[in-house]
């Protein structure tokens, strides 16, 4: 608690400091390069590969904001930000852009100066057990021990969850993804409490994924979301519309494969209008116009992003769940270019 | 023989007994066990009690050595492999992550067909050391340079360097080994310019830029002679001004003139790339090489006579021993951020150098000062006597006394700076024991393997801690002067 508080003041310094840099468009154009803040390493969501070439669900956003503002998605130099330092990477100006699995809370966005641009992710915290442990839901675990990442959101859900239903908990406090693991796997904690995506990640790489469950609920409420600093509207807007504009080109059906095609011939006005080919939206936000087909055209639209990163195809196997389109009985719901 | 008088010592043996061998218990093995493990019955006990841990850990952890595989592309195909060959259940090391892995684990991120720059660096470090390491014994460093030429020039065929840049690397050497027989204090000139051509080759960029330092110092030095005949205070500042005025307003725009006329650039290389043991062993090297003579100051300072330089000193060292290293690192990647103006950028590696060796030399500093205390008072009345001025007495006689005393400490100092490189993790920056394997394991091949990450880049690390101890021990012996 102590070092949220910690870092949240020096995030606060940073602001009162750094509202000089406010134009962060021009900024990023002058440079030729988006600086982006991703996770130093999270499966599905970003990585470096053996080469150094970062792939993720979370790249791929800051690949389609690189592709709709400098024109290439491969101009963007990734900053791998722990998760004590990714606020105050971003409101020092060392980051142009967080893309980096962080929960959007009331007082990241006021008391922290965020601002977040739409949900990407859909998460929820969730528990992992052994199966031989007999439990099948998360009101039996009273009494249990259980290893939890230290000061991250899930920390407190945790906290908040068994005051709410009377239980008591033993916490076993780890650092990172990989201690809890090997906590869990050498029977330190009962239970092993992280996002339901990093839990399923986790399971599939046990050498014995059939031993372990994720009980069925989902204690918390985790819309992961890129987030820019508080004050430069503009620059907001242009990370909010790419990212609308990858959701909106699933619902319309503008894949990476077709997009060319659909620019000239599809009748849709809406996809006319995302495409560029009739409006100039771009001008709007002080990009040109074809800003979101190169953003579609970087990775695909988000349906494509989910199955290439962390979809069932995957060893991760997530299941669209929340972050289907709205349509389709997820939560995604792009609003309309227009 | 006989004995004629029939006396009280006719018992006395009149031929000597044949040689026997000692008692069993007297010699060999026996004597070594009885006295060094079995000697009274608490000794055998703790004797029998340490066995059976060693005995413990062996049957705990051997087989999971024995079951390595090292030829594999992800963790479940190591797996599948180990229950193939040893029968399901079977435990095993998976050190095919390593073989896979090996080069972001030694070279960070750094671009693959560029990892010949970097080892030529680390070849060559041995080059720039030979005078001032291994300066006593000409066999030693013979034997060091020859080692280190044959490991560098075969690291770079394997590594496909460019001809142009073998046939330098093949030139350097053979001059070092050659210089090194009679003149190996000429080596102290390649020495100087080692740093230089380090960052040249780590970071890339054009070469007229060193060249544009170098001929900074060049005028800076011209000042000092010039001045010099004037008076010796004006000619230490001049040299510092002019030499800064130099870089600051005229190097920049010659560097990029020259660049622009006749190209000596060779590919830039980010600082983001840097990791893994490069990354640990350029801080860790550029913080031992600096904090040293900057220790020594400071330790000379805060024993000064004059009020403000000693009171200085001692707030400078009080501050930084009295401040954890990971919040000075901090300050280095956030803090410093809000005091430059908007958009400079400012080498995150650099800032994370300076910090890594103002806190080092904050520590020398007292080390060298404990070595400085222990030196007899007569010893510094001697100099007096001598007539020698402060430098003359700190030089000739105070310096190379205190600073043998301080071997072990300065040594220490060095060990847990190197090992403190890993803390960079926490500002981001790929240093091989967190981020890099926390980075290979966010990859869905190696997602669960914990244990052989730490093992190679753990031996890594007490291969070089260990041989910097083993040479403090060598140097130790090497200038003892004393008779006990």
């Amino acid at each position: 608690m102590k070092r949220t508080v910690f870092w949240g003041a020096l995030a606060m310094t940073a602001m009162a400091a750094g509202a000089a840099a406010a134009d962060t468009l021009s900024e990023v154009k002058n440079r030729g390069e988006l600086n982006c803040g991703v996770n130093p390493g999270l499966v599905g969501f970003a990585a470096p590969d053996a080469n150094g070439n970062w792939a993720g669900f979370d790249v791929d956003l800051c690949k389609a904001v690189a592709a709709a503002v400098l024109g290439d998605p491969g101009k963007v130099k990734y900053v791998p930000l722990t998760g004590q330092t990714r606020f105050t990477g971003l409101s020092s100006g060392e980051v142009d852009l967080l893309a980096r699995n962080s929960t959007w809370s009331f007082s990241r966005d006021t008391d922290l100066k965020l601002d977040f641009a739409g949900v990407n992710y859909y998460d929820g915290q969730g528990f992992m057990v052994r199966k031989d442990l007999g439990v099948t839901s998360t009101k039996e675990l009273d009494g249990a021990t259980i290893c939890i990442q230290t000061g991250t959101t899930t920390e407190l859900n945790l906290a908040d969850y068994f005051k709410a239903n009377g239980m008591e908990y033993q916490p076993v406090n780890i650092d990172s993804n990989a201690e809890g693991e090997q906590q869990y796997m050498a029977g330190a904690c009962d239970a092993y409490t992280t996002d339901i995506s990093g839990l399923a990640a986790t399971r599939a790489a046990f050498a014995d994924p059939e031993n372990h469950v994720i009980l069925p609920e989902v204690i918390s409420k985790e819309p992961l979301a890129p987030a820019v600093r508080h004050g430069d509207n503009n620059w907001g807007d242009i990370v909010r519309w790419t990212l609308n504009a990858l959701i909106a080109a699933e619902e319309y059906g503008i894949t990476s494969k077709n997009i060319e095609e659909l620019a000239k011939s599809s009748e849709n006005p809406e996809v006319q209008r995302i495409l560029g080919v009739t409006d100039d939206l771009g001008a709007m936000i002080g990009l040109d116009k074809e800003w979101a087909k190169r953003a579609i055209q970087a990775s695909g639209n988000y349906g494509e992003i989910f199955a290439a990163n962390v979809g069932e195809q995957t060893p991760i196997g997530l299941a669209r769940g929340l972050n289907a389109q709205w349509t389709q009985g997820g939560l995604l719901y792009a609003q309309p270019f227009r | 023989m006989s004995n004629p008088n029939h006396g009280p010592d006719a018992y006395l043996r009149e031929e000597m007994l044949p040689e026997m061998p000692p008692p069993a218990r007297e010699t060999g093995m026996v004597k070594w066990l009885h006295e060094n493990l079995f000697s009274g019955p608490v000794n055998a006990g703790l004797t029998v009690l340490g066995l059976l841990i060693v005995w413990f850990l062996f049957d705990h952890f051997y087989p999971w050595f024995a079951h390595s595989v090292w030829n594999a592309s992800s963790l479940p195909e190591c797996r599948k492999i180990i229950a193939e060959t040893w029968g399901e259940g079977a435990g095993g090391a998976c050190f095919a992550v390593i073989r896979e892995r090996w080069n972001q684990y030694i070279y960070g991120f750094y671009p693959p067909g560029l990892y010949w720059r970097p080892t030529l660096v680390f070849g060559l470090l041995f080059v720039a050391l030979a005078p001032i390491l291994f300066s006593i014994s000409r066999n030693i460093r013979r034997i060091v340079l020859m080692t280190a030429a044959i490991a560098t020039l075969l690291s770079l065929v394997a590594l496909n360097t460019p001809s142009i840049w073998l046939g330098v690397a093949v030139a350097i050497f053979a001059v070092a080994l050659l210089v090194a027989e009679r003149h190996q204090m000429w080596l102290l000139g390649f020495s100087a310019f080692y740093p230089l051509l380090g960052v040249w080759l780590i970071w890339g960029g054009s070469f007229w830029w060193i060249i544009m330092i170098l001929a900074g110092m060049g005028f800076g030095w011209l000042a000092f002679i010039i001045a010099g005949r004037l008076s010796p205070l004006l000619a230490g500042s001049s040299a510092i001004v002019v030499t800064l005025l130099v870089w600051v307003f005229l190097s920049g725009d010659a560097a990029k003139d020259a660049e622009n006329l006749y190209s000596l650039a060779i590919t830039r290389v980010d600082s983001e790339a840097i990791g893994g043991f490069l990354l640990a062993i350029t801080i860790g090297v550029a913080g031992i090489t600096m904090s040293l003579p900057l220790g020594i100051v400071l330790a000379l300072a805060r024993r000064s006579d004059m009020f403000l330089v000693s009171s200085l000193a001692v707030i400078f060292i009080e501050f930084i021993r009295g401040v954890p290293l990971i919040t000075l690192l901090f300050v280095a990647q956030l803090l410093l951020n809000y005091f430059l103006p908007p958009g400079t950028s400012f080498d995150i590696v650099l800032r994370v150098i300076i910090m890594v060796t103002l806190f080092a030399a904050a520590y020398m500093a007292e080390v060298i000062r404990g070595g400085l205390a222990a030196l007899p008072a007569g010893q510094y009345e001697a100099a007096d006597a001598l007539g020698l001025d402060y430098w003359k007495a700190q030089r000739l006689i105070v310096l190379p006394q205190a600073l043998k005393i301080s071997i072990p400490g300065i040594v220490s100092t060095f060990i847990g700076m190197f090992k403190d490189t890993t803390l960079v993790a926490f500002v981001g920056l790929y240093e091989p024991l967190k981020n890099i394997s926390d980075a290979v394991r966010a990859n869905i091949e190696w997602k669960g393997i914990y244990w052989e990450p730490f093992i190679f880049v753990g031996a890594i690390f007490f291969i070089i801690c260990f041989s910097m101890s083993r040479y403090s021990m060598y140097l130790e012996r090497r200038l003892q002067r004393d008779n006990r």
